[in-house]
């Protein structure tokens, strides 16, 4: 069971990375979106310093989701998803290896890539590495909830809209709890209580999500 | 054991759709009249028994209408969890519509409670919105009726849209203690609640009783149009069955 789950994260992260626009237009999506603020703005470094943890948070939630309809939809499409529910091993239980493979591909660079772009909004150094953490505990939450959404919508034509309706008002706790974290250590509090929040909710997604993902699929494959 | 096989037959006769398109046809006009004379009272009773707030003056009667609806909101998202799970599990195709037929009066009693609540926030707070805890919770769980609902409109199976919904309903049943306490710690200005102390509610009687009146009202309003849509569903849904022909032609 567990060779098939890493069989299926390598076939999928091969995929990923033959195909790289996957990995790179979420990516340059985050960074153009993010440098649109200083210009709509003005370079206000006061401003920018004060709500640039926002604006990299709504920033990741909406690149995260754009890029979930690569996690179902060629699967979808080319019948392997239904080959998939066939096997011994439960959907809900291989999923899981899709979500991982997922996050490493659209999750990951973001993170990443984030401390250049604290930089750009002149985000000082004590408060990136919080940054940081909060979007490694974050963004894998946002992905496990976002393959509901996706799973239920992937047999949609017009599945783009109606994503953001379901995904956008779940992922407000992520938001909310990371943007805290991020306040409480601008004014020189600890933001452990916000991170330990994230976690248990990561936790959380972790262990019901799968259940209601392989439940959806089932659906959208009907 | 034979009370349990009673119930369970009850519940299977209920569950068919003939059945319960002519018990809840008897049982509308007793819940409608029930429903008006219930709001006639309570709103008389709230509107100009009720002794004037001295804090909050007049503007406070507005509360006859808004806890109930805030209450109505929330109330209507279980039912369609808890229908949802009926669906899911028994696949009954009345607990679908039930389901499905809950989300527009909810997102509706939810919209009320908004509105009537920046009505109510303009002389109190002295400004019709504020990002509060609970109106923002409130606001979310409007995003998540309308979430519902364009999910059912987008498929185009009825069956398996009623499926995609519950499973969304549960997700969502999971999520709101989440959002409603991460916004609750987020930011707050809302009043405390003040009728579910139980010990020593410190809302006055002469106040609690049309609140409460106004209450089960909303409720007896629910379920009066929850009857009315999932009678409508069940005639065009079973449009070339025998039971809607023969009371068509009995008509």
């Amino acid at each position: 069971m567990f060779n098939i789950w890493t069989q299926l994260l390598k076939r999928d992260l091969l995929i990923a990375f033959r195909r790289r626009s996957e990995i790179i237009h979420p990516l340059i999506f985050f960074i153009m979106v993010v440098s649109l603020f200083p210009l709509a703005i003005g370079d206000d470094k006061v401003l920018l310093q004060k709500i640039a943890p926002a604006i990299i948070w709504v920033t990741a939630l909406l690149a995260t989701m754009l890029s979930l309809d690569n996690l179902f939809r060629s699967d979808f499409e080319d019948g392997s998803l239904e080959q998939m529910t066939l096997l011994q091993a439960p959907l809900s239980f291989l999923v899981t290896a899709k979500i991982t493979a997922h996050w490493i591909i659209t999750g990951l660079p973001l993170i990443l890539i984030t401390p250049v772009l604290a930089m750009l909004l002149y985000l000082p150094t004590d408060i990136v590495s919080t940054l940081v953490l909060t979007l490694l505990v974050g963004t894998p939450t946002l992905s496990l909830i976002g393959a509901v959404a996706i799973a239920l919508t992937v047999a949609l034509r017009q599945g783009g809209v109606i994503l953001s309706l379901l995904v956008l008002p779940l992922y407000i706790p992520v938001l909310i709890f990371a943007t805290l974290a991020l306040q409480n250590v601008e004014q020189g509090f600890s933001a452990e209580a916000q991170l330990a929040m994230m976690f248990a909710i990561l936790l959380l997604a972790i262990t019901l999500s799968p259940f209601a993902i392989a439940a959806a699929l089932k659906v959208s494959l009907n | 054991m034979k009370i349990v096989t009673n119930i369970t037959r009850l519940y299977h006769q209920f569950a068919s759709p003939p059945y319960f398109y002519r018990i809840s046809g008897l049982w509308l006009p007793y819940i409608m009249g029930l429903c008006g004379l219930l709001f006639a009272y309570g709103l008389y009773s709230g509107l100009f028994l009720a002794p004037t707030d001295y804090e909050q003056g007049e503007a406070y009667r507005i509360i006859f209408v808004h806890v109930p609806a805030a209450w109505m909101s929330m109330f209507i998202y279980m039912v369609m969890a808890a229908t949802g799970v009926i669906a899911l599990v028994w696949r009954l195709k009345l607990a679908e519509i039930v389901m499905i037929s809950c989300a527009p009066i909810g997102a509706s009693f939810t919209f009320l409670a908004l509105a009537t609540g920046s009505i109510w926030g303009k002389p109190m707070w002295n400004t019709w919105w504020v990002w509060d805890a609970r109106l923002t919770s409130e606001l979310l769980l409007l995003f998540l009726y309308f979430g519902v609902m364009a999910l059912y409109n987008a498929i185009e199976d009825r069956r398996t849209a009623a499926r995609a919904v519950a499973i969304l309903a549960l997700v969502g049943v999971v999520n709101i203690p989440i959002i409603h306490y991460s916004v609750e710690w987020w930011n707050t200005l809302h009043q405390g609640p003040t009728v579910t102390k139980f010990d020593k509610p410190s809302i006055h009687l002469s106040m609690l009783i049309p609140l409460l009146v106004m209450a089960v009202a909303f409720k007896l309003f629910f379920i009066a149009n929850l009857f009315m849509r999932v009678r409508t569903e069940l005639l065009k849904r079973e449009q070339n069955s025998k039971w809607v022909r023969a009371l068509l032609e009995l008509k």
